[in-house]
């Protein structure tokens, strides 16, 4: 080893050291000559620039899509929206300007003042918006005045507009002014403060191919902030436009059908799942959220009862009631507890254990078999059949259906519902399973909650022969150009285990339930459609059974919900419904006719003329032969349609006080009937 | 660790100047956010607060650990440190075209940060056991050159040419520092020169040749990439010798510049307060750096010299090639300024860095430990 190599000591680290402080200083010294060299000896150049000669990168905002039916009608549009604002230190003379620009708009020159004083100093260079949307004519009178306003400008801005107003407002959505939370968030990294962002419905979930992307232009200014010239362009690219699976026709007849009503109506194509209406009522109108709410009006509306901003097609949790019975029977027939002909008698009530549990109509039903027990929709078959059945069978055929989980369509806050199991109950409530609440579960009530999009899948799927699509609301994306960027094609979520045997047997029930005397539906039988579906009444307050009248006579918040599920027609479906009227009592009466005439409107059957008014005194004005689509007349004809359906299920009423006498000779009476009724229709559902 | 005379031996002069330079950051960085366009940006205020409290902490925890447990865990931080960095080249997070970031929970972390002071401290750990009065040659210096090029590439590739090009300046400082002999200073500056058609060829992206290509002639194109570098010059220069008052900044006001709180936020401070207030930060730098130096020299070991002269090195790149920038004497890289620009990972590192300092300071008057 070489000798050479010393290890240095203190004294030259700082001999080095030195030198290192040297260089550094050096280094420093230069930025600070640069500093002086940009500050001092062109600093006044520099400075000029700045105040004159402003080189500026604006933002050109790009135009939202649209969105339209899926019959090309345009639902939503952009409107220009002129607002004026004023760059405080540019509009000198301040006072006169002001004076001047309140004559010219009508504002009164006091509230000028009060706004110009609350720009800070720091913000005086920037555009600060006076007052938004102003008319035309004060847009003609300011464009032609522009040089007489120094510091004044008039600013275009696209602004959402709903044509439709309050038309699917649950689905469309609206847009609103982003929040600071939601600026900060991973998710909207392109906003910027003010922009505009969809809050809800489609317009919230396909913000990012509505949006399109903002381009920018470089621009000369001058000292008032004018642009003297354009120095380069990005263009904006305008968003994707939206076409709705929605029906427009369709839609603004479900919505019109729940007016003054609360609940939901959903319709789906059997065959695909697309959406055709989706209602939920009350509703609200989407242009009210443009250029902010008030906060009274909005306060108004959280704090409404029957929550206007809910979607309850899709948020709505309600007790599925009697259309449960349509999984029960599935399951029931699936798993041998009976079969087509197996018989249960129905004295209208059903003892388990020390518990009676009774049927909805106080005499029984008799002697029924399945396709019967649907039809009347007897609790006392369904209680016997569940409890062979057991609670997680009933369940597994249930969650097969379609409940208990979400459907996955593109609209916010879905809904789960719930199916009970053993294992759920002893986990939430910490209690074991009774026997009794299989009963109750097997007619749908205890637990079990479902939304209306879940019940429409389960019918759709029923009328389909067992197919579960996904339902879809957007049918497809296309560019300005009319590109295609997304199609949405049907999506299978499962098959129902259901064999093609159990399937006819079920739908011969449901058929019946409309079109068959005593069928618990047969109010809204139509000869021009054969409709096929089930109808729920969903307690909402206690178990116990209670007459008509006792109904009739509770206070609205406790009545029960009513449900009808459909599909026509029945042969070959082409549309799927489902309906829930909260609080409306019975399903057949109150939610059954609103299914009806969705029906009527999607197959486009023309509603029937107008009966002659012999029966309506001497109303005879002149607008009603002329505008048969007057509401007013409408009323009438329900009137008395209820009329008609009255004297109808008056004979049911009379059977039922009969019963005890002589029900033996109705019943075969009706089944004769029934037979008549049945022949024809029965046979086209064969295969 | 619980000695004594720690307390005694305080830096005061360290932490005076760490503070002001915190304060002054503090006081453009509220200009910066307040008079510009988006209220979104006055977080960031609140939020350079809390990282540099978290900052100062560090400072602290790392000054109260004896600077001679580098030595000793020096190797294993920096292998802690390459791991980090391999995770980010596999799980990182991308945003804006690269690939920097780690997401560990609710913060995200910029590991390169923190691999300049791991690569400074293992360089100093083996330079202080090599060193000699005659230098460095070849042989010698390729344990180093690898140590070095490993965070090198990876980082590069994430791409972050900005921090890759700081932990190579930073080697080249603290390399001269140790010496290196003089034939081999020769052979490596001719290889170094004939090397760099071979970087511009195959190393560099397209927008990063653009922004060199910008810099050499920067008033050709004062709308596509020279934009950045004509109106901070405007900026700059229109403050003048007092500036235009603070909060009174036009530049600033408008939003001309981009990143006017983070790389740029030197224009603010000159276009508000002029040439009297951006000197005289420069001064407050270059004040630091020097007592920094002191502390090496005062330092009797040479891990300590080496390693306080490393972390000096790292402030002052990072102040002059982001000085340097935003005059339009460099091009643009994103290397942001100590304490104060905004930035989480930054004021850290330059806290931990600080840390050090003041471990080896108040340990030099220690006899034995």
């Amino acid at each position: 080893m070489k000798q050479y190599l010393d290890t240095p000591d203190n004294d030259w680290y700082k001999q080095r050291l030195g030198i290192f402080v040297v260089c550094i200083t050096v280094l420093v010294l230069l930025l600070v000559f640069r500093l002086f060299y940009l500050q001092i000896y062109k600093g006044q150049e520099y400075r000029d620039r700045s105040e004159n000669n402003r080189i500026h990168l604006q933002q050109i905002e790009s135009t939202r899509g649209l969105i339209y039916d899926s019959q090309g009608v345009l639902l939503v549009e952009n409107r220009p929206q002129y607002n004026i604002s004023i760059i405080k230190r540019s509009a000198k003379p301040l006072k006169k300007t002001l004076k001047k620009l309140s004559n010219y708009t009508g504002i009164p020159v006091v509230e000028l003042n009060k706004k110009v004083s609350k720009i800070k100093r720091s913000q005086s260079y920037k555009h600060f918006t006076l007052n938004k949307d102003i008319e035309r004519d004060v847009l003609a009178k300011l464009e032609v005045r522009k040089f007489d306003l120094p510091g004044v400008f008039v600013n275009v801005k696209s602004h959402r507009n709903y044509l439709k107003s309050r038309r699917a407002s649950h689905i469309i959505g609206y847009l609103s002014a982003i929040s600071l939370k939601e600026l900060k968030s991973k998710k909207y990294k392109w906003a910027k403060g003010g922009d505009s962002i969809g809050k809800f419905g489609v317009e919230k979930i396909y913000e990012k191919y509505l949006r399109g992307k903002s381009g920018e232009r470089l621009v000369e200014v001058d000292v008032t902030g004018k642009v003297v010239r354009v120095l380069n362009t990005i263009k904006a690219k305008p968003g994707n436009n939206l076409f709705l699976t929605i029906n427009h026709n369709v839609q603004k007849k479900a919505e019109e059908l729940l007016i003054g009503k609360v609940g939901s109506i959903v319709a789906m194509d059997p065959s695909n799942g697309e959406i055709i209406a989706i209602a939920s009522s009350p509703t609200f109108d989407q242009n009210d959220f443009i250029g902010g709410m008030s906060h009274s009006k909005w306060n108004k509306m959280i704090s409404n009862k029957n929550r206007p901003m809910e979607n309850k097609a899709v948020q709505g949790n309600y007790p599925p009631a009697s259309i449960y019975k349509i999984v029960t029977a599935i399951a029931a027939l699936e798993e041998g507890v009976v079969d087509e002909d197996t018989i249960v008698n129905c004295p209208g009530y059903h003892k388990y254990g020390n518990r009676v549990f009774r049927c909805w109509k106080p005499g029984g039903h008799g002697n029924v078999n399945i396709k019967d027990a649907l039809k009347e929709s007897c609790d006392v078959f369904f209680y016997q059949v569940g409890q062979k059945l057991g609670v997680d069978r009933i369940a597994w055929y249930s969650r097969a259906c379609g409940f208990g989980e979400r459907t996955g369509i593109d609209l916010d806050h879905e809904s789960k519902g719930l199916i009970p199991t053993i294992i759920w109950k002893k986990k939430r409530a910490g209690k074991s399973w009774h026997g009794g609440d299989t009963l109750s579960v097997s007619i749908g009530q205890s637990y079990n909650l479902v939304t209306p999009v879940q019940a429409v899948g389960m019918i759709s799927s029923i009328a389909n022969g067992g197919i579960r699509y996904k339902p879809i609301i957007v049918k497809k994306i296309e560019t300005a150009s009319a590109k295609v960027v997304m199609e949405n094609e049907k999506i299978i979520l499962g098959k129902l285990p259901v064999t093609p045997k159990t399937m006819k047997i079920i739908r011969k029930g449901l058929w019946r339930v409309v079109n068959q005397r005593l069928g618990t539906a047969w109010i809204i039988r139509d000869k021009q459609v054969s409709i096929s579906g089930k109808t729920g009444t969903a307690q909402v307050v206690g178990r116990k059974k209670m007459t008509p009248e006792e109904i009739k006579a509770l206070p609205y918040r406790l009545k029960p919900h009513a449900w009808f599920v459909a599909y026509a027609p029945s042969r070959d479906p082409k549309i799927a419904v489902a309906v829930i009227v909260e609080h409306g009592e019975h399903g057949g009466s109150a939610a059954g006719p609103l299914a009806r005439k969705l029906i009527r409107e999607y197959l486009k059957i023309p509603d029937p003329p107008p009966p002659p008014p012999l029966i309506e005194e001497i109303v005879i004005k002149p607008e009603v032969k002329l505008e048969p689509e007057k509401p007013k007349v409408k009323i009438k004809a329900n009137l008395q349609e209820e009329k008609k359906i009255e004297s109808d299920s008056g004979l049911k009423d009379e059977t039922e006080k009969k019963e005890t006498s002589n029900s033996d000779s109705e019943l075969i009476e009706q089944k004769k009937d029934s037979v008549e009724d049945e022949i024809k229709p029965e046979a086209f559902l064969e295969p | 660790m619980f000695d004594k005379r720690i307390y005694e031996n305080i830096d005061w002069g360290l932490i005076g100047l760490t503070l002001l330079l915190c304060f002054t950051g503090l006081i453009v960085l509220y200009s910066a956010v307040h008079a510009g366009s988006s209220t979104s940006h006055q977080v960031f205020f609140k939020k350079q607060l809390i990282w540099l409290a978290c900052g100062l902490c560090c400072m602290i925890i790392v000054s109260l650990i004896s600077y001679k447990n580098l030595e000793k865990w020096g190797i294993w931080i920096y292998i802690f440190c390459i791991c980090l960095l391999i995770a980010v080249y596999f799980f990182g997070k991308k945003a804006g075209g690269s690939q920097r970031w780690l997401e560990l929970g609710p913060v995200t972390v910029q590991p390169s940060e923190i691999v300049k002071v791991a690569v400074i401290i293992i360089l100093a750990r083996y330079f202080s056991k090599k060193v000699t009065r005659q230098g460095f040659v070849l042989k010698t210096l390729m344990t180093p050159f690898i140590l070095v090029m490993i965070p090198f590439l990876l980082i590069a590739k994430q791409p972050d040419l900005g921090t890759s090009m700081l932990i190579l300046l930073i080697s080249v400082f603290m390399t001269l520092f140790v010496k290196i002999a003089r034939r081999t200073f020769i052979y490596m500056t001719v290889s170094g020169a004939a090397f760099i058609p071979f970087v511009w060829m195959f190393l560099l992206q397209d927008y990063q040749k653009q922004r060199i290509l910008t810099f050499l002639s920067p008033d050709s194109d004062t709308r596509g990439a020279g934009y950045h570098i004509f109106q901070s010059k405007i900026a700059i220069g229109s403050g003048m010798i007092t500036g235009k008052g603070y909060l009174e900044g036009t530049q600033n006001a408008l939003s001309f510049l981009p990143e006017q709180h983070t790389d740029f936020i030197l224009t603010v401070l000159a276009e508000e307060w002029g040439f009297i207030g951006s000197s005289f930060l420069l001064v407050v730098y270059l004040a630091f750096m020097v007592w920094g130096l002191n502390i090496a020299a005062g330092c009797r070991d040479s891990f300590g010299t080496i390693l306080a002269v490393g972390i000096v090195s790292m402030l002052f790149c990072q102040v002059f090639i982001n000085v340097g920038m935003i005059m339009g004497l460099m091009p643009v890289v994103g290397v942001p300024l100590p304490l104060v620009s905004y930035g989480g990972s930054s004021v850290l590192t330059s806290m931990i860095g600080i840390g050090i300092l003041m471990s080896i300071s108040i340990r030099r008057q220690f006899s034995n430990d």
